[in-house]
């Protein structure tokens, strides 16, 4: 089975999209040397045309997309820092999200939003390393977060496709995941998928995190059967997938690398407990409230959720329900 | 090439005058929600500029923004159905005022974010010369608008990318309450040079100077030439909104100076270029569009709060409900 890269995997999707649509093109920064090591080739392989350099406009470049997604083509916008969607929010929310509703469905706007290397890049520091995904489920735009190559391949080329604006977060704890991928597909939005089948409690994990929760249901294979849920999209969420494993396992874990207050795992916790009695409380792992990432590596990973947060929220959770 | 046609440009200033008034009206009325920033004393910009427009050309327009989407050539009955909330509304009642927009002649909506209809409007004319169309673009925005990043942005993009969009000002001397001179550093044509974008300044109260100035700018841009900027000078002679008809404010436009911008009436102007049976059937005419405007629009059923995110996603994608 060939061997793919989650970064490559991106590449791959950008590629076969250029290729099948003549609508898809693609704008940002740097994209045409392909500074992310994302768009590798692609100015090459489809053009300068096709594939824009922009000078550093952010804000006008991302309602430059909306207007062409208006006109009938499908923009994709590579960000090279996830924090420039602070910078954007408001012509993604404003314009892009509501032109649909606001028009009274006169038009649709078919643009996708990339960011790879999203969360925390060690070593720079503050203003590179946020995961502001819930942002975006809270505006209700599409949000995906694939953790996996084939997840990164058939989420973009879902992305792309899809008559809405997408918000696309590839982590950049996740961009150097290699897997045997034999066959690459669309995966469908709102669609989670479970990694680890157990009994005992749910661990739902976002992004580069399904890794870290894989791994410590390893570890803990011989004390607690432990299911990993990966929900792929935050917004819309796969609710129904999740409450049927919690159904099961009657125990929630959520593993969330980004700040707490009004953060995903409140979300999916909240969604839960609305429908499905647990045995015991919730727990959620994510990064402090209000957290800036600092500098200095230990204390860049120190607010970072970890392997051993997440073993010590497992155990507690057994433990109250027992 | 449109020649001129001073019965179909006063047409033009004549309906979007008396349509602004009686929407005021229907505003005191309680019929219109939320009140309207009227167009009222700048129907000369978007009717000559509209003049000059082709087919396949698209424009987006501002806050104050009835008269673009009218002069376009938009039903003013299903117009005035947007502002009631109706659902023979040009937006099925989910837009408004501020929100109006008809696709299918080109108008990408009247934009209550100031500066946002730029950087829109230079994506839209990119996209639709690349799918083979000639396609040329009008972004009208106000004074307050060249103080926004995001506007200035697109003006660089649109001139690096040599985008056939005609930035129009419409400078009517104040931002809500600020003066110009309080918040330009520079001009407003020194921001066009500085990214090498031609600027001329009109008088704005005269729909043929307009009309002649937008015809020039379209056929340069249409020939090969990339961006142009028009400055309207305009004077706005009603409120910012109307809910300074219910709130005066202090007298931040001296009462002289209002007098004066007043006296430059753009829908006399171009009145006085007409006979007088030919001045006085047009107005029989709009009298009666509008008439019938009004009828159909208070005649027309409300939404059903059943459909309030019925447009929500383009791709079908149903929201979550917020009960409990
Ligand atoms: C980005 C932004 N800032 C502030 C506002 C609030 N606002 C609405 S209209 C307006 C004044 C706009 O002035 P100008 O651009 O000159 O247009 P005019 O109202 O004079 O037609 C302001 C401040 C807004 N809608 N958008
Ligand atoms: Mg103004």
């Amino acid at each position: 089975m060939p061997r793919l890269s989650y970064r490559r995997a991106l590449t791959r999707a950008l590629g076969d999209e250029l290729a099948r649509d003549e609508a898809v093109f693609l704008l940002g920064e740097d994209v045409q040397v392909g500074a992310s090591l994302v768009t590798t080739g692609l100015a090459k392989r489809f053009g300068t045309e096709r594939v824009r350099d922009t000078p550093l406009s952010e804000q006008a470049f991302t309602s430059f997309a909306t207007g062409a997604a208006l006109a009938g083509l499908r923009p994709v916008i590579e960000f090279q820092i996830p924090s420039l969607l602070f910078l954007v929010f408001e012509q993604i929310v404003n314009h892009a999200h509501k032109f649909p509703l606001m028009t009274g469905g006169q038009c649709r706007v078919p643009v996708t939003y990339l960011v790879p290397g999203s969360g925390s890049r060690t070593g720079w520091a503050g203003q590179h390393s946020d995961h502001p995904y819930s942002l975006f489920a809270h505006v209700g735009v599409v949000t995906v977060v694939p953790a996996t190559p084939a997840d990164a391949y058939g989420l973009l080329v879902t992305a792309i496709r899809h008559d809405d604006p997408v918000v696309v977060f590839a982590p950049a704890g996740a961009m150097d995941v290699r897997d045997d991928v034999d066959d690459l597909a669309p995966v469908p939005l709102g669609r989670g998928r479970i990694h680890r089948f157990g009994d005992d409690v749910t661990v739902v994990a976002i992004g580069h995190l399904v890794h870290d929760a894989l791994a410590v249901a390893e570890e803990l294979a011989d004390q607690v059967s432990v299911e990993v849920f990966d929900p792929r999209t935050l917004y819309p969420f796969d609710i129904d997938g999740l409450t049927e494993s919690v159904a099961r396992t009657g125990r929630l874990v959520v593993l969330d690398d980004a700040n707490r207050s009004c953060g995903m795992a409140a979300e999916i916790i909240a969604s839960v407990v609305e429908r499905v009695r647990l045995l015991a409380p919730p727990r959620r792992v994510t990064r402090p409230d209000g957290a800036v990432l600092p500098f200095a590596p230990a204390l860049d990973r120190a607010v970072q959720p970890g392997r051993d947060q997440l073993a010590t929220a497992i155990h507690l959770t057994m433990k109250d329900g027992s | 090439m449109t020649d001129a046609d001073p019965v179909g440009l006063y047409r033009t200033v004549r309906l979007i005058r008396r349509f602004e008034e009686r929407a005021v009206e229907l505003v005191h009325g309680g019929q219109i929600v939320g009140g309207i920033h009227p167009y009222l004393g700048q129907e000369g910009i978007a009717a000559g500029v509209c003049a000059a427009l082709d087919a396949d050309d698209v424009l987006a327009g501002t806050h104050r923004g009835h008269g673009h989407v009218l002069a376009r050539g938009a039903d003013p009955a299903r117009m005035l159905a947007e502002l009631c909330g109706r659902v023979t509304g040009l937006n099925a009642g989910r837009g408004g005022s501020m929100h109006a927009a008809d696709l299918s002649i080109g108008v990408l909506g009247a934009n209550a974010i100031v500066g946002a209809s730029g950087a829109i409007i230079t994506g839209a004319v990119w996209a639709h010369r690349r799918r083979g169309r000639d396609t040329v673009g009008v972004s009208f925005f106000g004074d307050g608008a060249v103080n926004e990043g995001m506007l200035l942005e697109a003006f660089n993009l649109a001139a690096l990318w040599r985008v056939p969009v005609l930035f129009v000002c419409e400078n009517n001397g104040y931002a809500t309450t600020m003066p110009v001179a309080g918040a330009v550093a520079g001009s407003i044509a020194g921001r066009a040079a500085a990214f090498g974008i031609p600027a001329v300044q009109v008088d704005g109260q005269d729909p043929e100077t307009v009309r002649v100035a937008a015809r020039a700018a379209v056929d340069r841009m249409r020939a090969g030439g990339g961006p142009e900027l028009i400055e309207a000078r305009t004077y706005r002679f009603d409120v910012h909104h109307t809910f300074e008809h219910a709130v005066r404010l202090d007298d931040y436009r001296p009462p002289d100076e209002v007098i004066r911008g007043r006296a430059r009436d753009p829908v006399r102007i171009q009145g006085e270029r007409l006979t007088d049976t030919d001045r006085a059937a047009v107005d029989v005419e709009v009298e009666a569009t509008v008439d019938a405007a009004v009828r159909f629009a208070l005649s027309s059923p409300e939404p059903d709060p059943a459909d309030a995110l019925t447009y929500l996603y383009a791709s079908g994608l149903t929201a979550r409900t917020g009960g409990g």
